[in-house]
């Protein structure tokens, strides 16, 4: 059978295990997102904060994908559904890239423009919103694209602890030695990872671009 | 407080924009030093020291008076505390000995977001908000006050008519297209939005060429003629300090060395005010050699 007509036949099974891979990856990100940013935030307010939590996150991502599975396994509320596990894997590996990405970009708003925004009275929540987050959107968005892209490769290997996703099939291919399955695992994993790429790329240029 | 300010903005409608004299004052003469008048004091500092973090001394045992509506230029070398003083005013920073006292209220009294926004607030870099047009940096303070669109709409075209640009050129572009003196026009039209008594600047037209400097200078002169403002002016070019001061405090190594009218800084005597006398004097030595 040719890969395309292996594809076909599976069509099926690999959609859905598409899906479930873009769920997890998609619940993962939401959570590192509702933490990551406004741990970020946190940091740029208190700089003692800034070594722990950059540090710890640092931590997390050196951790390997597998390993750091594995090391959730025995924590009962999240070995109880493996999907639940994956998601929290993935959502810690994601926070990294989220949290310095949104601490830089903070930073990097021009100190004149902070020290005009307190002189003219604006509150520290004011300042926040109006003006130092929309400056540093464009560099939120291109943490969140990279932590998104990884998350879509980490997320393959989610299949070990039963959470499904596309990793089943690679996993599947390197046990029967069929490289058929492992393709219809890894290009569709590969095709998702470009699209997400491509898509916040977008975002993020529109974000940026200045009248 | 929302009530405060409506009734502070329906004031303001009713109130002409030009006024000869403040309210109720007596006429503010250029060159004149105001002494004993202490009803008068917008600014007052009472024997102020601050020191940074590390313990270094920018600013020791500052007492200081700033009459309401004069022009008080703050001159002095960099690091002789004069950044340091203006931004003690509104709260920027906190000194660690001593008094300040803003129209009548000491400072730990005010609420510091409600000070600020009583007092305009102007820096060199001017720090417009680059994703913002004109008209929103313009009306930043008033949108903060929660004005009525169409009422921050009028300010804003009245203010960059005042500054010399033209609303309907200038309302939707972003800084980044203008050059560096419409930049500085604009972070002046920001300070005056809410037609604060008190303007605070810090070395404004330091980062203009020499003719738009010259240009800006002589129209915020005008500018202050018609709205009398209290002006607190951070510079180091003794040029501007003489041009535009109703009074000039010389700071040295943050020690305030004296108060001196234009015609006072001049005929001093003391060693760092008359470094300066000097430079400008041998300016005009050198323009004369020159002409002959």
């Amino acid at each position: 059978m040719s890969l395309k007509d292996f594809f076909i036949a599976h069509w099926g099974e690999i959609t859905r295990a598409a899906l479930e891979h873009i769920s997890m990856v998609g619940i993962a990100m939401l959570l590192a997102i509702g933490v990551g940013i406004p741990l970020g935030i946190l940091v740029t307010r208190r700089r003692t904060l800034r070594a722990p939590v950059l540090g710890i996150s640092n931590l997390i991502q050196t951790i390997p994908s597998l390993a750091l599975f594995g090391f959730l396994l025995p924590l009962p509320w999240l070995a109880a559904r493996s999907d639940r596990l994956a998601i929290t894997a993935l959502a810690l590996y994601s926070l990294l890239p989220i949290i310095r990405n949104t601490y830089t970009g903070i930073m990097g708003v021009d100190p004149a423009i902070r020290e005009v925004g307190r002189g003219m009275g604006m509150t520290d929540g004011q300042l926040l919103f109006h003006v130092e987050l929309p400056l540093a959107l464009s560099t939120i968005m291109a943490g969140i694209r990279v932590a998104t892209v990884i998350a879509i490769g980490v997320a393959t290997i989610a299949a070990a602890v039963g959470a499904g996703g596309l990793g089943e099939f690679v996993f599947r291919g390197v046990a029967m030695v069929d490289n058929q399955f492992i393709l219809a695992g890894a290009i569709p994993a590969a095709l998702l990872a470009l699209a997400a790429d491509f898509g916040f790329g977008l975002l993020e240029k529109k974000l940026a671009r200045k009248p | 407080m929302a009530r405060l300010c409506q009734c502070m903005a329906t004031a303001r409608q009713v109130i002409p924009k030009t006024r000869a004299t403040p309210k109720g004052l007596p006429d503010v003469t250029i060159g004149s030093p105001m002494a004993g008048q202490e009803s008068n004091a917008a600014i007052e500092f009472v024997n102020v020291t601050y020191r940074t973090g590390e313990g270094r001394v920018l600013l020791a045992n500052l007492n200081l008076r700033v009459q309401r509506g004069e022009t008080l230029i703050l001159l002095g070398r960099s690091g002789s505390g004069k950044t340091t003083t203006l931004k003690l005013i509104n709260g920027l920073l906190v000194c660690q000995e001593g008094k300040i006292v803003v129209e009548g209220k000491p400072l730990a009294e005010w609420d510091l977001i409600r000070l600020r926004r009583h007092i305009g607030y102007a820096i060199q870099d001017v720090g417009l908000f680059p994703h913002f047009t004109i008209e929103r940096n313009v009306g930043l303070v008033p949108q903060l006050e929660k004005w009525p669109p169409a009422k921050i709409r009028a300010r804003t075209e009245e203010l960059l008519e005042l500054v010399g640009l033209p609303p309907s050129q200038f309302r939707n572009r972003y800084p980044n297209q203008l050059s560096g003196g419409q930049r500085q026009r604009v972070g002046l039209g920001r300070a005056l939005a809410c037609d604060p008594p008190i303007l605070l600047m810090d070395e404004p037209f330091g980062a203009l060429d020499p003719l738009t400097r010259a240009d800006i200078q002589k129209e915020f002169k005008n500018l202050q003629r018609r709205l009398n403002k209290t002006v607190v002016f951070v510079t180091h070019d003794v040029r501007e300090a003489m041009f535009l001061a109703s009074r000039i405090a010389v700071l040295d190594s943050g020690r305030l060395l004296g108060v001196y009218s234009p015609a006072e800084f001049l005929q001093s005597r003391e060693p760092v005010v008359s470094d300066y006398v000097n430079v400008l004097r041998s300016e005009m030595e050198l323009f004369a050699d020159l002409e002959k």
